[in-house]
């Protein structure tokens, strides 16, 4: 199965794939509206996240773990294992809002939404076309689609 | 039947899990003592909240079943285990042979022998039964007491609250979620419940259930001397593992099913997991009752790979408890009331009383032992790595800690690139 | 403008944000190192300080909605021929601070260019030209010392052999190298690169004065390393390391005058590779003081070969100057295989504006006049010259090669391949897209896999274009077009420029 990998050597810290996951997952599909209107207004949020401690730099998301805890830990069954494609997915309906899913990743990939009681986590963009937009919005090759 | 899983909850999905991933082929008898598919047991009280319908409880999508090859028997009681012959009776009499089998059969209300607890108007609240029960009679509900300010109390509470009943919760010791929770978090939360308009009293217990002379409850005597008015009592004070049935088989009992690393009991091919089962505690050291959500998964997991052919080891199990007090957020992992003649402790507090937020850090010989967090829960998986993973902490990333900011670079160098970026294949 | 010098107010470059299209997401405040862009609290959104803006383009470069436009703001003094606004703005300056006005990358005066006022010939009618996607193209070229005669024998099959041992040479398989800009100076990421780059196309890259890492060892078939006046680097292991020696005796950009690194820019790796303390500033001096005639010269190329047991060709770089004909003579005579000249356009990381504005004469014609001069020694053969300074396309290789080089090096080309905008400011240590500088947070916005990529692409771009413009000439390898001044028509030029060149006016 193909993740999406970061290599915090050549993350240069710019936030752009932030700004491409926002764009990705915004119903306008364009940066600025997403930016400024459904940012603010609807609480649309990236699924990406850039750590930075001093010159490093990595940005992160949704492991797809093999044996994931958010799954062992959510009570709705809201994530789980998808048996073909072997992604962790979310069924935003299912979901109450417990953070329990949130607590239980020790990856930081998980984050309460803005507005609904709702998380946010990476989807590996099911359903953009050319994959995952923030790999393709990097600029320096720092984040890669393939398996491994 | 190569695998047998008594129960029928989230220990039995996550064995179910477990075993497909080593073995695709064999069926899987699942038996369940309730009538539905496996269903997120603390979604009971969203139902009876009334926030979510009963379609949305079970925890598996309707294919799952039959998509992981799954007999299911449910309505069914298993009442004996004969683990020399490896046969199974259920109530109905019927035998099932196996070659693998799996207790989760969790655990039940402990009901405490309080005079006056015989009778109608005492509920328990554990099940789709006792929540389908409580909303059948919440539209006449005027008062509830709920005895007991852990988990299942507090959920209890809120969602008849919800359903605008009049609710007093009443826990024995100084503070709610006494377990979860140390004093200021529990401050926090009664705080809040209180805002609301939920009426929490801490310190006391119910010594007695007073009823009229048609048998409906009065109301209940508290042991400091107050009298509290009510029709209905709700006893959430806490569960005792289900292990009856295996205790007879002599089975090794302690507080639960005595397992092994590798989920297995002192019988044959027979395993526990979940809230039945006693099992690593990760940071006790030592076998303990977990019964924590996550964990029962993971005990579940664990054991089915073991049975399908696959000795992993079970990490051991964390206290971890995520819960929202009408719309203020609470986390609570690890020791969080550590025993103050420990040596190697560290605990720092940051309290907000305005801002109704809360950070308690437990270090440990310079590792993150358990963490609470009211309020600004946003971080929280990134403290839970330092638990989970017993990371080193120096003084430096300490600091970090200690000011809120946990960070997946404060890893170390090599853990980090094992994790996020291993080689290329 | 406050607690600034009065003169900051005559910026050169002023910040152009599109107000519909920024969207205040910071990208431009994260990326600028001089922190043109900077984020206002008070206004809750992205502001900047347009006299901080050196020009570098990177914000306008990475803007996810192209917000940011870079525009010319020189304050529009009075028309002035002579007194053109950058000496106004120069003076200021020194007038502030006392201090010597430094630059960075090769002269940009405005002083004749001759590449562009050299034209190619074609071929029509009487000699055909020669399609390369059909024929094969010879862009292969060897340099080192060429034997004045062949000895020819035959073997005991009856066939004939080579009698003539011949010295080491340098095989080239694009007449194009990567040239020396030190370690130290540039990102190590972009050195590794470099060593990438020219192992897969089959050429070579030159250390500069900074050293040979330990890690870049394996890449040594490719590597030229150099010698330079502060020895950076140099001991034994290093000079059996690469392919070939080069003694650096001058730089275009800054001849007579040695180089100079800032403390700053020494971290650990640099300080290593240069043997130097960290923090120290690395300064070369102006001549070896081991070389101070001709024979001195001879003796450190005849030391440096039998360092390297006769096994590596040993070149020297010298600068291109008024008497560079003769100082390329005598430095053939002394023993050199090859003899790369570095022109006035050639790049640095920081040189004095004054020197590298006003010292030196362009390559063009420094290399035919060092070309025509061995010819006339009857010495040509004895070593292979290699130009560099200003070599900005692959009509300008040609033209080179055409001129009498038989190869050129290429410096600032394989910087701006890699994203450099030419804004000059390398001697600051903040270069914003990672190449002039070894800044941890900097240096990693130069990732060798996509850096080697672009270099490699450069080359086979210009390869390809070379081979087009070879058989419009009707030739089929670079080797029949070397020195073949016929090939070349000028126009414009003066008598004088068309007799150094050796060209003939076009209609001629």
């Amino acid at each position: 199965m193909k993740r999406v990998y970061p290599d915090k050597e050549y993350c240069i810290g710019c936030h752009l794939c932030e700004l491409a996951c926002t764009t990705a997952h915004s119903e306008s599909k364009d940066l600025i509206l997403a930016y400024t209107q459904e940012r603010t207004e609807k609480g649309l949020s990236p699924c990406k996240r850039v750590f930075e401690k001093g010159n490093l730099c990595v940005a992160i998301s949704c492991r797809h773990c093999d044996e994931p805890s958010c799954v062992a830990a959510c009570i709705s069954g809201g994530l789980r294992k998808d048996p073909e494609t072997g992604q962790t997915v979310y069924d935003r309906d299912k979901c109450v809002g417990c953070w329990s899913c949130l607590m239980a990743c020790p990856y930081g990939a998980i984050r309460r939404h803005p507005v609904d009681n709702k998380i946010v986590k990476c989807d590996l963009c099911q359903d953009r076309e050319d994959g995952p937009a923030c790999v393709a919005a990097c600029p320096n090759q720092a984040l890669k689609y393939e398996e491994r | 039947m190569k695998y047998v899983i008594i129960g029928n909850g989230i220990a039995s999905i996550g064995a179910i899990e477990g075993i497909r991933k080593v073995d695709t082929e064999n069926t899987i008898m699942v038996i369940g003592a309730e009538d539905t598919p496996a269903y997120g047991r603390p979604l009971i009280s969203y139902l009876l909240a009334g926030k979510i319908t009963p379609d949305k409880l079970s925890l598996r999508p309707m294919q799952f079943y039959k998509q992981n090859n799954i007999e299911l028997k449910l309505g069914t009681t298993v009442s004996n285990i004969d683990t020399e012959n490896k046969v199974i009776t259920t109530t109905d009499d019927e035998a099932i042979e196996y070659e693998h089998l799996l207790i989760g059969t969790g655990g039940s209300p402990f009901t405490p022998p309080i005079p006056g607890s015989d009778g109608k108007g005492v509920y328990n609240f554990t099940n789709i039964a006792h929540a389908q029960e409580l909303i059948s009679c919440a539209k006449d509900m005027k008062r509830a007491v709920v005895i007991g300010g852990g988990l299942i109390g507090l959920k209890a509470g809120e969602a008849l609250f919800d359903r605008g009943v009049d609710v007093s919760i009443v826990e024995l010791s100084d503070r709610v979620l006494s377990m979860a929770f140390d004093s200021n978090a529990a401050t926090l939360a009664a705080e809040r419940l209180h805002e609301v308009g939920l009426n929490v009293l801490t310190g006391v217990s119910v010594k007695e259930i007073q009823r009229d002379g048609d048998g409906k409850i009065v109301g209940v005597h508290l042991t400091d001397g107050g009298f509290l008015q009510t029709e209905v009592v709700v006893i959430a004070i806490g569960v005792i593992p289900n292990f009856d049935i295996a205790r007879e088989s002599n089975i090794t009992v302690d507080k639960g099913i005595l397992v092994n690393d590798h989920m297995a009991t002192s019988a044959p091919d027979v395993y526990a997991a979940g809230d039945v089962a006693q099992a690593l505690d990760m940071l006790a050291g030592e076998n303990r009752v977990l019964p924590i959500w996550p964990n029962a998964y993971n005990q579940g997991y664990c054991a089915g790979k073991n049975m399908a052919g696959d000795p992993v080891v079970y990490s051991g199990g964390l206290s971890m408890n995520s819960i929202s007090f009408y719309g203020l957020p609470t986390i609570s992992v690890g020791t969080v009331n550590p025993p103050t003649e420990e040596n190697g402790l560290e605990i720092s507090t940051i309290l907000d009383k305005k801002k109704k937020s809360y950070r308690k850090l437990v270090f440990k010989n310079n590792t993150l032992i358990g963490y609470v967090l009211v309020g600004d829960i946003d971080k929280a998986g990134l403290f839970t790595a330092f638990v989970k993973f017993k990371l080193p902490i120096e003084d430096d990333i300490k600091g970090r800690l200690m000011s809120g900011d946990p960070d997946i670079l404060l890893w170390p160098d090599a853990f980090f690139e094992k994790t996020w970026n291993p080689e290329a294949v | 403008m406050l607690f600034q010098p009065i003169n900051k107010n005559y910026h050169e470059f002023h910040i152009d944000r599109d107000k519909d299209l920024c969207i205040n997401c910071q990208v431009c405040v994260r990326q600028c190192s001089y922190e043109a862009h900077f984020w206002d609290k008070a206004r809750n959104k992205v502001m900047h300080d347009s006299s901080k803006c050196i020009g570098c383009h990177r914000c306008e470069a990475l803007c996810p909605t192209s917000a940011i436009h870079i525009q010319k703001k020189p304050s529009d003094f009075r028309a002035n021929a002579s007194w053109r606004p950058v000496f106004i703005e120069n003076i200021y300056k020194q007038a502030d601070t006392g201090g010597v006005l430094l630059a960075g990358m090769g002269s940009p005066v405005d002083i004749p260019i001759y590449w562009d006022r050299l034209l190619l010939d074609a071929s029509q009618v009487t000699n055909p030209s020669i399609d390369p996607l059909r024929e094969p193209m010879e862009l292969n070229t060897y340099l080192g010392s060429k034997p004045a005669k062949l000895e020819v024998t035959r073997g005991n099959d009856g066939k004939p052999e080579l009698k003539t041992k011949l010295t080491p040479q340098l095989k080239l398989n694009y007449p194009i190298m990567f040239s020396a800009m030190s370690f130290g100076s540039i990102n190590f990421n972009l050195h590794r690169a470099m060593a990438r780059a020219a192992t897969e196309l089959g050429t070579y890259y030159n250390t500069g004065e900074g050293g040979l890492h330990k890690s870049l060892y394996k890449y040594g078939a490719n590597t030229i390393v150099q010698v330079a006046s502060g020895r950076f680097g140099v001991h034994k292991d290093y000079l059996q390391a690469g392919a070939g020696i080069e003694i650096k005796v001058g730089q275009g950009a800054k001849p007579g005058i040695g180089g100079h690194l800032p403390g700053e820019k020494i971290n650990d790796m640099v300080s290593e590779t240069r043997m130097v303390p960290i923090g120290s500033d690395a300064i070369s001096p102006a001549p070896h003081h081991d070389i101070y005639s001709i024979e001195d010269l001879l003796q450190l190329i005849f030391a440096l070969k039998e360092a390297s047991e006769y096994k590596v060709p040993v070149s020297v770089k010298i600068a291109a100057v008024h008497n560079v004909a003769a100082i390329a003579s005598g430095v053939v005579r002394a023993g050199a295989d090859i003899v790369a000249i570095d022109g006035m356009r050639g790049g640095t990381g920081a040189a004095p504006a004054m020197t590298r504005d006003n010292v030196g004469i362009p390559i063009e014609l420094a290399l035919a006049s060092v070309d025509q001069r061995l010819r006339d020694e009857g010495i040509r053969n004895q070593a292979s010259i290699v130009a560099g300074g200003g070599i900005r396309c692959s009509a300008d290789v040609i033209k080179a090669i055409a001129l009498g080089a038989d190869a050129v090096y290429m410096g600032t080309g394989t910087l701006i391949a890699v994203g450099c905008t030419l804004c000059g400011r390398c001697y600051t240590g903040k270069c914003p897209w990672g190449i002039a500088t070894n800044d941890p947070k900097l240096s990693r916005r130069q990732n060798p896999d996509i850096a080697a990529k672009k270099m490699v692409n450069l080359v086979r771009a210009w390869g390809h274009e070379i081979e087009e413009m070879l058989g419009g000439m009707g030739l089929n390898s670079i080797e029949s077009l070397r020195g073949n001044r016929d090939k070349l028509r000028a126009v414009g030029l003066s008598d004088t420029e068309m007799d150094i060149l050796g060209v003939k006016h076009a209609g001629r």
